[in-house]
């Protein structure tokens, strides 16, 4: 939980709760002869927790790779919402965007196998989550005294922010490679935050994480998404988490969407009971 | 700020952004002052002209640290990005007829230039494809100082006048070294202290970023292609200044002194003192620009006992260059940086192991 009034919002966008803020529509995607995803369309929520889940190479790590960028669908599109302070509304095709683009439009994510930057400090680190709210110009950045340091000084009192709403006040000065996988995943988190994201992208964060690790990591989400009001998409295998926490679900199979509602409508789906456990299963998931 | 048994406990963001924190770091560099201040005053002329040799090669090895240890892109052009500070720099002041500081801003902004068109590769390779793209740069730039007899006007080599800034000219053999080491360690002193800028700023960190992870970087909105041309503009600014004042000091350009060679020795100098160090830079820089003296010193001292040292030298120098490349790789890939870094540790912790 929180425990004082932080005076940044983490939360990048003004789109009001409850809109649409992502649509994908059709996307297709295929690697030579490899059908990645399959013309699927879901939308998500300004708001929400929503997850996407699936058996492995359901084609999850793929669908959010799309949204961010890296890989680009053949077919469909994917189009974020945004708002300005004004109110005003904004849509922006990502399929032709480049993966920092997309960032620059507030979409932050994190990585399956953790993607730090595994030499530099933990607040490097999440100080490079700032990138794109600093201005880098070559000749203050050498002269440093003035508007470099200036510079330096304000993003960091939100990154401050950051690292007392995750709890890595103690590792703030250690190298990240140097650091324990679960709160690696955290840092790796925290950086994501540091955008002040209007759309948080997390690639299976509690992967290889014990019982104890995963509900620090829930809580962590769920602080992110009640308390700062960031929506989040979330990659996981743990289906108790995934029906704790999250407002909606989609389904992936094969590349295939099958099933895409709230967590009861979506457990009750026969064709996710059959993907997960099978046919001629009458077992529910256990949750 | 406190320094305790514990650590460096930082009480506000400025103090913390200082590169130095404890008095033992301003004390070490006061002494590090001092020397510099009452060197030109002790050593003969010939010792003075090694450590300008030195300061020359701090700010090329400081330049192509910033590209190959801070960014990740491994260079071989090194030789040609000095060699286009070095002619166009002659070639500006005494042909063109521009003021010296004219000349050299000129060499170091035409040198980024030239460094970023190289650098294009760069955003479509990597690691050793980038390092054989970089050669090719420095034999193509290598071939047109040989072959464009516009450059040279046919003589094969380009004189340039004694330098001389706001009416202040170099003086002769007497002091001509002594004068050259103040500019030189005023340009080298900027050099390391704007690098060392660089990388506690934003630009520096998205360096990084790109060095050690690509794609992370791009997630988080770190434009890759252009960091990287930018690195390859900064760091060849810097290596074309290094350029353009070879030609100033030794006022003669030649296309000898830019071979792949000078590439590789620069490269030399940065894994042995550190890669990603500034400070490693200038210990690398001082390291292998003495060290063909002391083989020298070495070879002449016991050439009554062990004559072929002296007879084959120029292969016993490539020899021992390359023993010591490898020991190092072996033995401390990090360079004297680290040796220096562990040093310290070794000090503070003592009588404790750690």
């Amino acid at each position: 939980m929180l425990t004082r009034s932080y005076k940044h919002s983490l939360r990048g966008g003004h789109l009001p709760a409850g809109e649409a803020l992502l649509d994908i529509e059709e996307a297709t995607l295929r690697f030579g002869g490899v059908t990645a995803l399959s013309e699927v369309s879901f939308r998500v929520t300004e708001g929400d927790i929503h997850a996407v889940i699936g058996p492995n190479g359901a084609g999850k790590s793929s669908l959010l790779n799309c949204i961010s960028g890296l890989y680009h669908p053949q077919e469909g599109r994917i189009r974020l919402h945004t708002a300005d302070e004004a109110g005003s509304r904004h849509e922006h095709a990502l399929t032709s965007l480049a993966p920092h683009r997309i960032a620059r439009l507030g979409v932050a994510r994190s990585f399956q196998n953790i993607e730090l930057f595994h030499a530099m400090s933990v607040l490097d680190n999440l100080m490079l989550g700032r990138h794109i709210h600093m201005r880098h110009s070559v000749m203050q950045s050498m002269l440093w005294f003035g508007p470099a340091r200036r510079q330096e000084i304000a993003h960091r009192q939100l990154v401050e922010e950051v690292i007392d709403l995750l709890q890595l006040q103690a590792v703030r000065t250690k190298p990240v490679g140097s650091l324990a996988y679960g709160v690696q995943k955290r840092v790796e988190l925290g950086r994501a935050l540091c955008l002040q994201p209007s759309l948080l992208l997390l690639d299976e964060p509690m992967a290889g994480m014990n019982a104890e690790e995963k509900e620090d990591m829930a809580r962590y989400i769920l602080d992110v998404n009640e308390l700062a009001k960031v929506s989040v998409v979330l990659i996981e295998h743990d289906m108790n988490v995934v029906m704790d926490i999250s407002h909606r679900v989609s389904v992936l199979d094969f590349g295939v969407l099958i099933a895409d509602g709230t967590p009861a409508e979506v457990m009750a789906e026969p064709a996710v009971i059959e993907a997960y456990l099978g046919a001629e299963d009458e077992g529910a998931i256990h949750v | 700020m406190a320094a305790t048994a514990t650590g460096i406990h930082h009480r506000t963001y400025v103090s913390e952004l200082r590169l130095r924190a404890t008095r033992s770091e301003y004390f070490r560099l006061g002494l590090l002052t001092v020397l510099l201040l009452v060197l030109p005053f002790v050593l003969d002329n010939y010792w003075l002209s090694q450590v300008n040799l030195i300061l020359i090669a701090v700010i090329g090895a400081v330049g192509l640290n910033i590209l190959v240890g801070y960014t990740g892109q491994i260079s071989l052009g090194q030789g040609g990005f000095m060699a286009v500070g070095a002619y166009s720099s002659a070639i500006f002041a005494d042909r063109i007829g521009l003021p010296t500081p004219l000349a050299i801003i000129g060499a170091v902004l035409l040198s980024a230039a030239v460094g970023t068109f190289f650098g294009l590769p760069g955003l479509r390779l990597k690691g050793l494809y980038l390092a054989i793209a970089t050669l090719a740069s420095q034999m193509i730039i290598e071939f047109v100082i040989r072959r464009w007899s516009w450059l040279t006007e046919g003589q094969g080599y380009v004189n340039v006048d004694r330098f001389e800034v706001f009416g202040f000219k170099v003086g002769a053999r007497a002091v001509f070294e002594q004068q050259w080491y103040w500019i030189l360690l005023i340009l080298a002193a900027l050099t390391v202290i704007s690098a060392r800028n660089l990388f506690r700023t934003g630009l520096g960190r998205s360096f990084m970023a790109v060095r050690d992870q690509d794609i992370a970087a791009e997630a988080i909105g770190v434009n890759v292609a252009r960091v990287k041309l930018t690195a390859f503009a900064i760091s060849s600014g810097f290596v074309g200044l290094a350029g353009a004042l070879t030609a100033h000091y030794s006022e003669v350009v030649s296309w000898e002194k830019f071979t792949l060679d000078v590439s590789i020795l620069y490269l030399a100098m940065i894994i042995v003192g550190g890669l990603g160090s500034i400070a490693g830079a200038v210990y690398g820089a001082i390291f292998m620009t003495l060290l063909p003296e002391v083989i020298r010193q070495v070879a002449n001292a016991m050439s009554s006992s062990l004559p072929f040292l002296t007879d084959q030298l120029p292969a016993v120098r490539n020899a021992t260059f390359g023993l010591v490349i490898i020991l190092f790789l072996i033995i401390e890939p990090r360079g004297l940086d680290r040796i220096w870094q562990r040093m310290k540790e070794y000090i503070r912790f003592w009588p404790f192991r750690y």
